[in-house]
């Protein structure tokens, strides 16, 4: 996973919210067995026509919104499917950080474990992200997970609070497998003590 | 003073980081061929094992044909991802149903089931609707792919614990309304993102009444509300539905399991962090209008019309909504004709299910025009039912009666809707192309989506009895 520090970019608007998962990456695209190649379908729906070509008006198929790395948008964001293709079509398109008054809670998991930040700020301030965001190339924003703020064009900045955990596992690009390895033994003891307790606890054998 | 859920949380933590983080035990993983290909490859690129394969279950279910088994599936995508699952359960041990299994079935149609998932264990799968468990009174909830491979390789999770909602529903239940309606009317009181943050306990005598299949599609659509897992005390009811099953405890250690299992519940003064009460006698036959499952609407309703909505862009929203579905203001929802019925999923799939659309369905046919589908949840449904001769019912009325999978329901397999499509569906979401590229679905009970396919509109299942 790469280490999400500070990034600096285009912001594109897309105020809508409940956008769900289905939205993000329609299911006859989750056939991979790899998690790169995504983001070419990434809002498929929203994005192309039956046939195929691009629909003009969608965000992403403006410029400077193509090499979008943020996305601002409304409530409930990754709502619906746990599919960890959400993030990774995102990431595959090239977008790190979504900003947004709230998020279902498996995508915002996800999205943490895939490099991605999630920034959770109140509507009102959404709202005015949004017009950064419709300024396009001159609407840059910076999001600074080390300072924990992000910076409107105007220099403005505005704090947003992120679980240290996460910040950490983010800040240093550490795969949490590791870390919950480092308790082993903990996670043995665990264990024997689970069948002292819970003898009837079954094992799943189909021998 | 704990919640249930605080009760089978603290029985899980193994240990806690600086931080206040939990390392939590995981009792059962079930993995299904979409979502883990990714996590058995991160665990070969580390030279990780499968911690606990008595622990894990893997099923094909999403991807699969739901046409006859006994021919070969076509070369593709789908194909690829299941022989990768059934490579990877080959080379990390894991026990695994295949697709000719008759024990084969919807990940959570199955745990249940089989006798997998059992009261006070923690359950997760790679899928959102592992909340279905929580009818057992299991703490079960949907992880992503990353956390599949964390499942697999340490038995546990990183959590922090969530927060207590609790959904009081009390009172008598009229002839004709469901757990669906029940669900449905839930999550139009709360919201899709209702839940947020929270575990909902499904609790009150309307609840209690329930059976295993009814609770488990309230907890099921959990997610549907937002919400992390639901979760309702396991009593008399979950404990008969346990006893007997293939992997659940038998004889002596069956009984020290429910005295165990008795201990979970909810103290009297337990505290939650917010409180929903709902009145069964208020709940009517309800389906979906718009493309959030929270936009629902009693069947005797009409469309409703963006101007009423209180503000500009809940108008846009509503209007948006309409566009998609094919839909005026004004209309009257039984009125709205249907191509398509689809009878299955983990929301609706099980025997119980099926059982109540044959009670609508027999001596009458399918309404000229509309292809009706019933998709059992599992082979083990598929041979109940056919034992009981619903098979027949459904196809002597002009139903198609097809092999266990996710089918429509997400339409991921062949079992898609055609652009323009209208779906009485007992399927869980209703979101813009969620069982095919622009098909239009109305999410409802089976019974309720039974009597479209037999009028050939939406219809009101109570004039039927």
């Amino acid at each position: 996973m790469d280490a999400f520090t500070s990034l600096t970019g285009i912001a594109a608007p897309l105020p809508e919210a409940n956008i769900d998962t289905d939205k993000i990456i329609p299911a006859r695209f989750l056939k991979t067995i790899k998690r790169s190649g995504l983001g070419v379908n990434a809002f498929d729906a929203m994005r192309y026509n039956e046939d195929g070509t691009e629909k003009p008006d969608f965000v992403l198929n403006r410029e400077p919104y193509r090499r979008a790395q943020i996305l601002v948008t409304y409530e409930n964001f990754g709502c619906g499917s746990s599919r960890e293709h959400a993030p990774w079509a995102l990431l595959d398109f090239g977008i790190r950080c979504v900003i947004a008054p709230s998020f279902a809670d498996i995508f915002h998991n996800n999205c943490f474990k895939n490099g991605i930040l999630p920034v959770q700020l109140p509507r009102e301030v959404c709202e005015r992200l949004m017009e950064d965001a419709r300024l396009g190339a001159n609407g840059r924003l910076t999001v600074d997970l080390e300072r924990q703020v992000v910076v409107r064009p105007d220099g403005q900045e505005i704090p947003f609070e992120v679980d240290a955990l996460r910040r950490r596992l983010l800040l240093e690009g550490l795969d949490d497998i590791g870390q919950t390895l480092q308790h082993g033994e903990a996670i043995e003891r665990f264990e024997q003590g689970r069948v002292a307790e819970r003898p009837w606890m079954p094992a799943i054998s189909l021998a | 003073m704990p919640t249930l859920f605080d009760k089978i949380w603290d029985a899980h933590v193994v240990d806690r980081l600086a931080d206040g983080t939990a390392i939590l035990y995981i009792d059962r993983h079930l993995v299904h061929e979409v979502t883990s290909p990714q996590a058995f490859e991160g665990l070969r690129m580390s030279g990780r094992r499968v911690r606990r394969p008595d622990a894990t279950l893997a099923v094909v279910d999403h991807n699969v044909p739901t046409s006859d088994r006994s021919l070969p599936m076509e070369p593709g995508d789908s194909l690829t991802q299941i022989e990768t699952l059934e490579r990877n359960v080959a080379e990390f041990g894991v026990p695994y149903f295949p697709l000719r299994s008759a024990r084969q079935g919807i990940v959570h149609i199955i745990g249940p089931e089989q006798g997998v998932s059992l009261p006070g264990m923690t359950i997760v799968c790679g899928d959102s609707h592992t909340s279905t468990h929580g009818a057992l009174g299991a703490l079960a909830f949907g992880i992503g792919t990353s956390e599949v491979e964390h499942v697999l390789a340490t038995q546990t999770l990183l959590q922090k614990p969530a927060k207590n909602m609790l959904v009081r529903v009390e009172g008598t239940l009229a002839p004709g309304i469901t757990a669906k309606d029940v669900m449905l009317a839930i999550i139009g009181t709360i919201g899709t993102a209702g839940g947020t943050g929270h575990v909902i306990e499904f609790a009150g005598s309307a609840i209690r009444g329930l059976d295993m299949a009814g609770r488990m599609t309230i907890c099921n659509m959990s997610i549907e509300a937002g919400a992390r897992a639901g979760l309702v005390a396991p009593d008399d009811t979950t404990f008969e539905y346990v006893r007997g099953r293939p992997f659940a405890p038998s004889g002596e250690a069956f009984d020290r399991a429910v005295e165990y299992w008795r201990t979970l519940f909810s103290d009297p003064d337990a505290r939650y962090d917010r409180v929903v009460e709902l009145r069964a006698e208020d709940i009517a036959p309800l389906v979906t209008w718009g493309t959030s499952p929270e936009d629902v609407l009693p069947i005797t309703a009409t469309v409703p019309d963006p101007a009423d909505a209180p503000e500009e862009s809940r108008r846009a929203q509503v209007q948006r909504m309409l566009d998609y579905m094919g839909l005026v203001p004004g209309q009257r929802l039984d009125e709205l004709p249907v191509d398509v019925v689809f009878i299955g999923s983990c929301t609706n799939g099980r025997i119980e299910d099926m059982r109540a659309a044959a009670r609508i369905v027999a001596g009458r046919q399918v309404a000229p025009g509309v292809r009706a589908m019933v998709v059992p949840g599992s082979g083990m449904v598929k041979q109940q039912a056919e034992r009981e001769g619903l098979d027949k019912v459904f196809l002597d009325a002009g139903f198609e009666w097809r092999e266990a999978g996710c089918s429509m329901c997400l339409g991921m397999n062949p079992d898609k809707l055609k652009p323009g499509q209208r779906c009485a569906s007992t399927s869980n979401r209703n979101f813009e192309g969620r069982q095919g590229p622009g098909g239009r679905t109305h999410l409802l009970s089976p019974a309720m989506a039974a009597a479209a396919a037999v009028t050939g509109h939406l219809t009101d299942v109570r004039s039927f009895n």
